[in-house]
Parts: structure tokens; sequence; C-alpha cells
């Protein structure tokens, strides 16, 4: 008996996926496969020799940048802070128009469609430009020094920010917005009563973290010359003066690592 | 007194929410809607504070056309029309008192608000519709920490605070349990009698909506099918406008707690 019905049960147990969706599946996984199988010896081809060297390479490195020169550092601390000050004047600027962008380009609120699209094509774009081409083209404009850095800073992070904070946006609890408009409430006191209340926390902590990539962009951006520890770094480097520069680069980094801990102690304690 | 004359409304997706309504609600009159989920009971009510826009007829409220109504004079018509939901729709991350005061916007001047600079006496008005609904000693506390029953009063105090001439509830107790359930429909009753304010609400309980209405009127597929004193209101009536036989999950149940 068991024996007629059990390949009868087996037949009728449906898979728990369709037959289509396990073809589709597989061949995706292989053309995955396949393109990092391709790529690894692609690119294995093109570095012949690119790891060989490198550990014979590292000694020479380290030979040269140490012992770092730590007296050079209250020299610099002036171009650290203006750093520093880059990155909180671009983030502060880049925080407060962000607030109107990003509510342009939330659905839910900006219902009037061109205008949303509009904003949000006007957001990607802005977003595709790297940061450095920014840098470049502001230093072309402004020449070197702060200013091109804090612009090329600010309109990196706007497009950051406002993408992020729009998608919160778009994430909210609509009812007690539902409410204010019932109770009469014009559309600047429902977005103030019913919607900031509820983002204010996660615009806080994306603020937080945008000012840290900030800083981190900052230092790049003074490469392309402007302005800050990275214009000084640059050359310290290009004079070939090594032990200055790694005394500027542990600079930058206990910096770094101090300004992030602060942040993060912040966001835990917002969220 | 809010009239409804020839009013329909369809959707843009095409489903036809109100099919000619016709009826007129009188002032101080508290009013319970009742019907099956989809029935039209939301969409009517929706209709009387513009929430939804019917497609045809007219629809007044003292005596003046809604329906063209836009920008300031939605504005003021809500002012004058306070809400109640199923799920309270507080800003949960605000505390009890601010809550309330959203109430007073459309009273307010948008700087005002924003600056929250709200009048003396709105401030004592909203804390005095706290005390109403007996929660007075929970203004600091964030609405999120309150429980189901806690959060409709407050939400209850907001529409006090309003000082509206009509009160609408859209399920307001669909979300909770019974003992609360009968506890918040006494508030309203109560407001309803000591203001005199007009109230609607929404009910799919049977028993709680003889329990607490004047006036029923039934609706089935967008369609009143029954307007009536909650009198003349038998199980039969219903099962008339359920179009079945009255079950289980109709009744809400729980005695009343006093």
């Amino acid at each position: 008996m068991t024996k007629q019905t059990k390949p009868e049960a087996l037949r009728k147990t449906p898979s728990i996926y369709p037959t289509k969706t396990k073809l589709q599946i597989t061949i995706i996984f292989f053309v995955v496969l396949g393109f990092y199988l391709f790529s690894m010896v692609w690119t294995q081809r093109e570095m012949v020799g690119g790891f060989g060297d490198a550990l014979g390479n590292m000694y020479t490195v380290i030979e040269k940048f140490f012992p770092p020169n730590l007296e050079v550092i209250p020299k610099v601390w002036e171009a650290m802070a203006q750093t520093i000050q880059m990155a909180v004047i671009a983030t502060t600027l880049a925080a407060i128009l962000t607030v109107p962008l990003a509510l342009l380009s939330a659905q839910n609120i900006t219902t009037f469609k061109p205008l949303y699209l509009f904003t949000r094509t006007l957001l990607n774009t802005l977003r595709t430009i790297p940061d450095l081409v920014l840098a470049v083209i502001f230093v072309g404009l402004f020449g070197v020094g702060l200013l091109p850095g804090i612009l090329a800073l600010f309109i990196f992070s706007l497009g950051i920010l406002a993408k992020l904070i729009s998608e919160t946006i778009e994430a909210v609890d609509m009812n007690p917005l539902e409410a204010m408009r019932a109770s009469g409430g014009n559309i600047f006191q429902v977005i103030y009563f019913g919607l900031i209340p509820q983002v204010l926390p996660q615009f806080t902590s994306f603020v937080l973290y945008v000012f840290e990539i900030n800083i981190r962009a900052s230092v790049v951006l003074g490469l392309v010359g402007a302005g800050g520890i990275g214009l000084v770094l640059d050359q310290q480097l290009g004079f070939y003066n090594y032990p200055n520069a790694m005394a500027i680069i542990i600079l930058i980094f206990i910096v770094v690592i101090v300004i992030e801990f602060i942040s993060n102690k912040l966001r835990e304690a917002l969220i | 007194m809010i009239e409804f004359k020839d009013v329909g409304l369809i959707y843009p997706n095409g489903t036809e929410g109100l099919k000619n309504i016709n009826v007129t609600i009188n002032d101080g009159e508290f009013v319970v809607i009742v019907g099956l989920s989809g029935a039209g009971k939301s969409t009517l009510i929706r209709s009387i504070n513009r929430l939804v826009t019917p497609t045809s007829g007219s629809l007044s409220v003292d005596n003046e056309n809604i329906l063209d109504y836009r920008g300031s004079d939605l504005r003021k018509l809500r002012t004058k029309i306070g809400m109640i939901f199923q799920n309270y729709n507080l800003v949960n991350r605000t505390n009890v008192l601010k809550n309330v005061l959203a109430g007073r916007l459309g009273h307010t001047g948008t700087l005002r608000s924003i600056l929250n600079l709200y009048k003396k006496e709105d401030i004592g008005l909203a804390y005095e519709s706290l005390q109403r609904v007996n929660i007075g000693e929970k203004i600091y506390n964030r609405a999120d920490e309150l429980s189901g029953g806690q959060q409709q009063r407050v939400s209850i105090a907001r529409v006090l605070t309003q000082q509206p001439k009509y009160i609408l509830a859209d399920e307001p107790v669909a979300s909770l349990d019974p003992p609360t359930s009968h506890q918040v429909m006494t508030y309203l009753k109560k407001i309803n009698k000591e203001h005199n304010i007009t109230t609607i609400v929404n009910l799919h309980f049977i028993d709680m909506a003889m329990e607490y209405a004047d006036r029923i009127i039934g609706m089935r597929a967008g369609e009143i099918v029954f307007d009536g004193p909650a009198s003349n209101v038998t199980e039969k009536t219903f099962e008339e406008i359920y179009g079945r036989a009255i079950r289980e999950d109709d009744l809400r149940g729980g005695a009343k707690e006093s």
C-alpha cells in the first residue's frame, strides 16, 4: 500500500519556488559567477607582477616615512583646524538647504508630480558628480583656498543628505499628518507638527554621518588645492619630506578617530 | 446642520464609494453609521470635512455648499469639524500636551504655532480638555508611552481643544478592547450631550450602536439602506443592513463600565 501511495504524494507536493523562478535564479547565479571569473582573470593579466614586489617595496616605504617628525604638528594645527572648519561650514549649509529639497523630492509630501520629478532629477544629477571633480572645478573658478573646498563639500553633501532624508520622509506614518490636516492646519503646520518630529532623530543622525564623511573628504580635497591640511600634506609629499608627511597623516588619523567617536556617541544617544 | 443631496463619489480607480446619498443630520444629534467594512461609512464621514471629495451632488454644512471649497475656506471648514481616527493618529514622538495643542492649529497663525507661541488660553484649554477625559496627569509623557485607550482619550482631548461644532469619529473603538471601547464611547456621548456637539460615529458593532446612538444610519455598498431612531432598531434591522445573519464578531460585548 505505502509503496503505491508514496510516489503519488511526491508528485503532488509542490516545490517551494515555481520552476520558472528557479530557472531564472540559476541563470542569474551563473551569469554573476561568470562575471566574477572573467574579471578575476582579466585583472590578473593586467596586474602582472603587481603583488610580487609589494613586500619589498613596503620596506622602502616604511624606511622613508619613519620615524615621523612630530615637531611639525604645532605648525600644521592651523591647517588642521581649517579642514575641520570647512567640514563644519559645508555640513551646516547643506543641512539647512536639504530641508526644502528633501521635502520637494518626497513623493508623499510633494503631490504635484512634475515638481517632484524635477527636484529628484536635479538631486540625482548632483550626486553623480564626484567630490574631487567638484573641487577641481571650483579651484579653477575661485583659485586655491578654502572657498572652493567648502563649495565642493557643500554640493557633495547636499546630494547625499537630501536623498537620505527624502527617503526617510517617504517612510513616515502619514496618519498624524492627516489628523493635522483634518483639524484645519495649513501645509506648513502639517509638516512642522506632523512630519518633523517623526524625522528629526534620523535627520540629526544623517547630518552627523555626513559631517564625518566631510572631514575625511576635506583632507582629500586639499590635495587638489582646496585648502586645509590636505594642501599641506600635498606640499610635504611634493618636497619628498616623508617624515613630516607621516606626522601629518598620524595627526589626521587621530582627529578623524576622535570626531567619529564623538559623533557615534551622539548618534547612539539620539536613536 | 449637514445636508447631503444626491451625493455620489467615484474614486479615480473606478470604485463607487457613495451612491445617491440623501440625508440630513441635525444639530446636536448623536448619529451612528453602521455597515460592513467597504460599505462606504468612512467615505461618507470623510466627505464632510473634505478629506475625500464627492464627485456629484451637493453637500452643505451650515447651509453652505462645501464641495467647491479650496484653500482657506477649506481650512476654516475643518476647524469647526473635529475628527477622531481608528489609529488615534497622534504624533508618537511628541508629548501629550503638544499633541492636544495641535487641535488649535487651525485657530493659530503659522508663525505663532511654529515658534510654539500658543496663546495662554489655548494652553489652558488643552489642559482642561485633557482633564475632561481624565488624563491630565500625563501631559509630558510621549504619546507612544500610553496605552491604546489612553491614546484615544488624548485624541478626544485634541478634538475638544479644537472647540468644534461637529465631531466625526471613524471607527474610534475598532482597535480597543471591550471595556475601553465602552469608556471611549461614554466620553463621546457625554461630550455630545454637555457641549451639544453634533457627533457622527462609524461603528460596525451592532450592540454598541444600539446602546449609544440616538439615530442609526445603515449603509451597504455605498448606499444608505436604513435611517431611523435607535429605538426602532432590532437585530432584524441589522440583518437587513448587513444582508446576512448576525454573527458573534458583529458584537463588541463587555459590560458597560462606569
